[in-house]
């Protein structure tokens, strides 16, 4: 049915998710690429859950909440770090160098 | 060969174990209180005397059995290793009999003489320590049943010989000294245990019980193998008997006391060797080229050894060149097949060259006494210092002058009869190998110098002018009876001894030679005719007396003035004073290389460099480079750790999926 086309579009999407991550800088940008990637991996579930069961919609509700966790965890750090820093930049976020 | 079971002999380990005890309490006693010097006379004496009462009973015991095989006894098995089964046992035959007498009796004279040597001594306890130790290494030399339990008394003899030379080791000579004696003998000892590895390679067992009679039939006679084990066995005894060319220990081993240089130097220790392949005749039998090896060397150390005494002035210095002179005689006598003359020479030796060094030490204890009461800081052994001492000591001239007419080979003392049956051998060996009648004549040289250089020694320590000193002359005194006492029993000895194997070519029964039979065969040397034999005997005596006459003649001892004086030598005399030189070239071939071999290479190249510097350091310098490299990687970017992290992920997943 709607198998094909779900799919290519969740692999775009989370391709998109990848590149963002690995291309960008800012801190926030990353996180919502991150964001991308879950919201693409629950396309991906959905789209499966057609075909083989309700276990695919379960598994999305999870992912929903963990990464509503995570953008309240992630969000306050990110915050925390530009009080500290006065930037978002990840470029200049290097006190972890050997 | 089965060990016969006498209840009485299973006592034999009484003997060696009186003198460890006695080296155990003097020990002690020299760590607890070092002043008790009445005790440790007492036991350090005690324990030799009764050593010598056990070994006298057990050698009667033998006497009444007089076995053809050894009496072994089986203590206990030492080493049980896969094959190698090695008890500790003691054997007592013929002629570990002859040589426990020799060493407790003698021994014991030694012990009576030290008390009053080494009496001053601060170190009176632990020189009785060592002693004993030596007597109980010593005696298990003798009495072990295997090569093993003979080579730790090998090695025991060798550490008191050390710890002994090294007596006095606050003086750096002396200590070198020890060294010196320490070290060459390893080179020996290395040749004893190839020796031994070869022979239970090729027989499997290191009892004397089995390899002797095994080793007719596992070796072929004059094989590469046998005389390879001979040959090794042999240079084992050129490190412990000081011959040619690991003789160079024994002159400086003279820097101990004297009475170590006369028990061990003289009398016992250096007489292992030649107990070794007198031990071994089963070995040496099969083994022309070892044998004639054996007697070469002898013969050749018997008449260099001659020549630097000719030029020595050190008192001590001249009798232990003596010494390896003469057990050059005797080595001759073992090589030739003559073990019964060779044994009898060493019987002999033990008692006129411990006569002669405890005399020697009488000398230097009265010159020391004499200098010492007048602070003089002359050397006490230097017989250019001596001189007419007969007139202040004549119980020692006296004695010392039967010592020197028994080496010489004048007759009837003990040293003419035993000297001239193992030229006797040589020369009757020389018929089938004619190589013998140079080592005869050797001999026959070695008897001329050795005559004319205790002529020399007794002449220039005991006549003509005193040159000690105008105000110590009179400090110059006899020793004291304690020190004496020993002396005449020695003389005596020296004067009877000769009666022990008395030839029939002089009406005598061979006693000697009949006695040791069950172990060394009979003499198969051939017997050369009454009239050879007289004139043998007659050369032998001619030749001694043409030594002694010469130096009679030739030495003035007026003319010596005393050492500080004296000018430099020049010529051959300085030549034979330098000892050929021999030290000297030892020195550059052996020491200087591997010092230099040791401090270039070993140490600055391959302890410094390879060891420290690649090794160490190295192993350092790579965790630092792998640690740098690591670091490297920690940019503390995320961005670069989440580019790795998906690569790894891809990877990972490319793996999984294909």
């Amino acid at each position: 049915m709607l198998l094909q086309p779900a799919l290519t579009v969740s692999g775009i999407l989370f391709a998109l998710g990848v590149l963002g991550v690995l291309l960008r800088r800012n801190a926030i940008v990353i996180f919502m690429c991150v964001e991308l990637m879950l919201n693409a991996a629950n396309l991906a579930f959905v789209a499966f859950a057609q075909q083989l069961g309700v276990a695919g919609q379960i598994f999305v509700f999870f992912v929903m909440a963990v990464a509503a966790a995570e953008a309240a965890v992630g969000l306050a750090i990110i915050l925390a770090v530009y009080r500290h820093r006065r930037t978002v930049d990840l470029q200049n976020i290097n006190l972890l160098k050997g | 060969m089965a060990p016969l079971p006498l209840p009485p002999l299973t006592l034999l380990w009484v003997v060696p174990a009186l003198p460890l005890a006695g080296s155990l309490v003097n020990g002690a006693l020299a760590l607890v209180a070092p002043g008790a010097k009445r005790a440790v006379s007492l036991v350090g004496v005690g324990v030799l005397v009764l050593a010598f009462a056990a070994a006298a009973l057990a050698v009667l015991e033998l006497a009444q059995l007089h076995p053809a095989a050894p009496l072994v006894v089986h203590y206990w098995d030492w080493l049980p290793v896969g094959e190698l089964q090695v008890a500790f046992a003691l054997q007592l035959d013929q002629l570990s009999a002859v040589m426990i007498l020799v060493v407790t009796g003698v021994g014991a004279l030694i012990h009576v003489f030290s008390v009053g040597y080494m009496h001053d001594d601060p170190g009176y306890a632990r020189y009785f320590a060592y002693l004993n130790l030596f007597v109980f290494f010593m005696l298990t030399l003798v009495l072990g049943a295997s090569f093993p339990v003979m080579f730790v008394g090998w090695e025991g003899v060798g550490l008191c010989s050390y710890l002994l030379i090294g007596f006095w080791f606050t003086e750096q000579i002396n200590a070198d000294a020890g060294k010196k004696a320490f070290i060459v003998n390893r080179i020996g000892d290395f040749g004893f245990l190839v020796a031994m590895m070869l022979m239970f390679w090729h027989i499997g067992s290191l009892d004397f019980a089995t390899v002797f009679p095994k080793a007719a039939t596992a070796f072929a006679a004059g094989g590469p193998v046998i005389t390879a084990i001979t040959l090794f066995l042999f240079l084992g005894c050129t490190g412990k008997s000081a011959q040619i060319p690991l003789y160079i220990w024994l002159p400086d081993a003279m820097q101990g006391p004297t009475p170590v240089s006369a028990l061990i130097h003289a009398a016992t220790m250096v007489t292992a060797g030649v107990y070794l392949v007198a031990r071994c005749g089963a070995l040496f039998a099969l083994a022309p080229v070892a044998s004639a090896t054996v007697a070469g060397v002898g013969a050749l150390t018997a008449l260099f050894a001659a020549t630097i005494a000719l030029k020595q002035w050190d008192i001590k210095r001249v009798l232990a060149y003596s010494t390896v002179s003469q057990l050059g005689y005797m080595f001759l006598g073992v090589g030739t097949g003559a073990y019964a003359a060779g044994i009898f020479h060493l019987t002999t030796h033990a008692f006129f060259k411990a006569l002669l060094f405890l005399g020697s030490g009488s000398v230097i204890h009265a010159m020391h006494r004499a200098y010492h009461a007048t602070h003089a800081h002359e050397d006490a052994q230097d017989m250019r210092n001596m001189g007419g001492l007969a007139r202040s000591m004549p119980w020692t001239a006296a004695l010392m002058w039967i010592a020197t007419l028994a080496i010489a080979g004048i007759p009837p003392l003990a040293g003419f009869f035993s000297k001239d049956e193992i030229l006797g051998a040589a020369f009757a060996r020389g018929a089938a190998q004619p190589a013998w009648y140079v080592f005869w004549g050797m001999g026959l040289g070695a008897a001329l110098l050795t005559a004319f250089y205790m002529t020399r020694l007794m002449l220039y320590t005991f006549h003509g002018p005193n040159r000690t000193g105008d105000r110590e002359r009179e400090q110059l005194h006899e020793a004291p009876p304690l020190m004496t006492g020993p002396l005449v029993v020695l003389g005596v000895l020296t004067l009877l001894g000769g009666a022990l194997n008395i030839p029939p070519l002089l009406g005598g029964g061979a006693r000697l030679e009949h006695w040791l039979a069950p172990v060394t065969g009979v003499a198969p040397a051939a017997e050369a005719s009454p009239t050879i034999e007289w004139a043998l005997v007659g050369s032998a005596v001619l030749v001694a007396a043409l030594g002694m006459v010469g130096a009679l003649r030739l030495l003035k001892p007026e003319t010596l003035v005393p050492a500080r004086l004296a000018p430099a030598e020049r010529g051959l005399g300085r030549l034979l004073w330098k000892k050929w030189y021999v030290d000297e070239l030892y020195d550059a071939i052996v020491v200087r290389p591997v010092l230099w071999l040791s401090r270039e290479v070993l140490w600055k190249f391959v302890d410094a460099r390879v060891v420290d510097g690649l090794l160490v350091n190295g192993t350092a310098a790579v965790s630092r480079a792998v640690g740098w490299v690591g670091s490297r990687l920690q940019t503390g970017e995320v961005g670069v750790y989440v580019v790795l992290f998906v690569v790894g992920v891809i990877a990972v997943v490319g793996a999984v999926v294909r």
